[in-house]
């Protein structure tokens, strides 16, 4: 028998509020060009991005701690394939512990040819060094910096 | 608390696939429960109530749509309950029936659900969404590429190349051959994984899972009400979960808790169910497995965390060696498991129902050899929920 079908698209705008928390860090990207975290007063550790709250001591954070612009890559990828929604490959993107966070913030990579991914994933591979680049017009928001690596590994 | 156990006297499951365009998304769970009640050999008046498994709205397209099961299992003057743990949910909602049984609260209890991600086509879309709007939702997440990353440490600590990602899914893909319900059953070989296309590096398209539509449904009862009325069981004898941070990131960096390589909670998970079950040494005691991997890699960490080698890594070199595939020392996903069907609200407890049935003895044509004692598991959230069973005959 003929089966028929419907098409239904949703199409929802959400006005999300980010909290204070993340209002402080994003309008020091904003205004200073700067990525800070938020330290756990129970065991020193830099929580990056910064939250109001550790989940291992299920204490408030206490201290505001300015991080980077330096760090090493802790996770990668590259992604080649077309998805509704996200923008057009390709693009590398991931993991970075950036100098005096003890937690890994998300952002791209950029600055690497993506054409082969074997030699991509060579360039970006766990523990290479990179540095926070950021927008010249920034609005406040997670895409105003990116990553690209470092021209010299510091020490090495 | 009840010191019965609970046993497993009814399965159903849809034969999955892309899309069922004969079946609207209730008919798709009545198909499923239809089957378990008629294999359980009970009446619609023997279920005292029922858990709904269905994880993201979005996927099915349908708001609330356990709205839309309540009929399709039956629903109607009972104790109703929706359960979403993502991924995780079919083994959740297998759990929640079990903690109605075990409490003493119910005798017999039906969990069923269905999925139709074929419908929705582009499953990234929807879990994109499940990331954070504060900070992470502006970079391009979604599922495939958290595993990419999760990958790429693997490989880093223990080695893992794309070839040893690629025997996994000709395993499975040779499993899946074998079982009549799977969605992708066409067997693969190595070159044709390793030169699919590239999807988030190191992860390729044959090293993902499909997006399938399809229904499952259990029933659980009593031992008493087992033995009253001569009933057919399996058991299960140990149930567990376990959640580990939200944070991606959190997982990497400096001395994380829960390494973003390993499937930490889900090993906390395993401890939990195997001391539940008496099990002291899985990789002796184990029979058979149906562990949650959406992605080729995910299956080497889900097998540590099994314990079912001896160290964290070890299962590449023996699922390289044949260990894990049908006839060798034990079988991981004999189904195909979820790389070969992935109809999300129930894909978890497909590897219940899948474990259930080994241990029967009633797996047909990929059942694994004297298969007594099996385990399952399940993972959602950002790879960050974890429920785990063991289920004996």
């Amino acid at each position: 028998m003929e089966l028929l079908g419907r098409q239904e698209v949703w199409n929802i705008t959400y006005d999300h509020a980010l909290g204070e928390t993340a209002s402080w860090f994003y309008t020091r990207i904003r205004d200073e060009a700067a990525i800070y975290g938020r330290r756990c007063a129970g065991t020193g550790r830099v929580l990056v991005p910064p939250r109001s709250f550790s989940d291992e001591t299920l204490l408030p954070t206490t201290e505001w701690v300015k991080v980077g612009p330096g760090g090493r890559i802790e996770a990668f990828t590259m992604v080649y394939e077309r998805f509704n929604n996200l923008p057009p490959p390709p693009y590398a993107f991931g993991y970075v512990l950036l100098d005096g966070a003890d937690t890994a913030l998300g952002g791209y990579f950029k600055g690497v040819d993506l054409t082969d991914p074997h030699a991509a994933a060579e360039k970006l591979k766990i523990g290479t060094r990179v540095t926070t680049k950021f927008a010249a017009e920034r609005k406040g928001d997670m895409l105003d910096f990116w990553f690209e690596i470092a021209e010299q590994a510091p020490g090495s | 608390m009840s010191n019965d156990r609970v046993g497993i006297v009814g399965i159903g499951q849809s034969a999955f696939r892309a899309r069922r365009d004969d079946a609207s998304y209730p008919e798709l769970v009545r198909e499923a429960v239809v089957q378990a009640m008629q294999d359980a050999g009970l009446a619609f008046d023997a279920i005292e109530a029922v858990v709904y498994s269905l994880s993201p709205d979005a996927m099915v397209g349908i708001g609330n749509a356990e709205r839309l099961g309540v009929d399709a299992v039956g629903g109607r003057n009972k104790p109703f309950l929706r359960i979403n743990n993502g991924g995780a949910t079919g083994i959740s909602s297998v759990a929640a029936a079990y903690y109605h049984v075990v409490s003493g609260m119910c005798d017999v209890v039906l969990t069923a659900g269905a999925d139709k991600v074929g419908e929705c086509g582009d499953s990234q879309s929807v879990l994109n969404k499940i990331w954070d709007p504060s900070y992470e939702r502006p970079l391009p997440l979604g599922t495939i590429n958290m595993l990419a990353m999760s990958a790429v440490r693997y490989m880093q600590r223990y080695g893992m190349t794309e070839q040893d990602m690629a025997h996994v899914t000709v395993k499975n893909r040779r499993h899946a051959s074998l079982n009549p319900k799977a969605h992708l059953r066409k067997v693969v070989t190595m070159d044709e994984v390793l030169e699919s296309r590239c999807i988030s590096w190191p992860i390729k398209l044959l090293d993902c899972c499909p997006q399938s539509s399809g229904g499952a449904a259990m029933v659980l009862a009593s031992e008493r009400f087992i033995r009253d009325n001569r009933l057919d069981a399996v058991w299960i004898t140990g149930v567990a979960h376990v959640a580990e941070t939200y944070w991606m990131g959190d997982r990497m960096g400096n001395n994380p808790t829960a390494e973003h390589a390993d499937a930490y909670a889900l090993g906390r998970s395993f401890e939990k169910s195997y001391r539940m079950a008496g099990i002291t040494d899985p990789a002796r005691q184990v029979h058979v497995a149906e562990l949650y991997a959406p992605f080729s890699n995910t299956e080497f960490h889900v097998i540590d965390a099994a314990r079912l080698v001896e160290r964290a890594g070890g299962s590449i070199a023996r699922l390289r060696d044949g260990e894990f595939e049908l006839g060798g020392r034990i079988p991981v996903n004999p189904s195909g498991g979820t790389l070969c069907t992935n109809a999300i609200a129930v894909t978890a407890m497909a590897r219940v129902a899948e474990v259930a049935l080994q241990v029967w003895g009633r797996a047909g044509a990929h059942q694994v050899e004297g298969a007594r004692l099996g385990i399952a598991s399940g993972n959602g959230g950002d790879h960050q929920i974890f429920g785990t069973m063991v289920i004996e005959a």
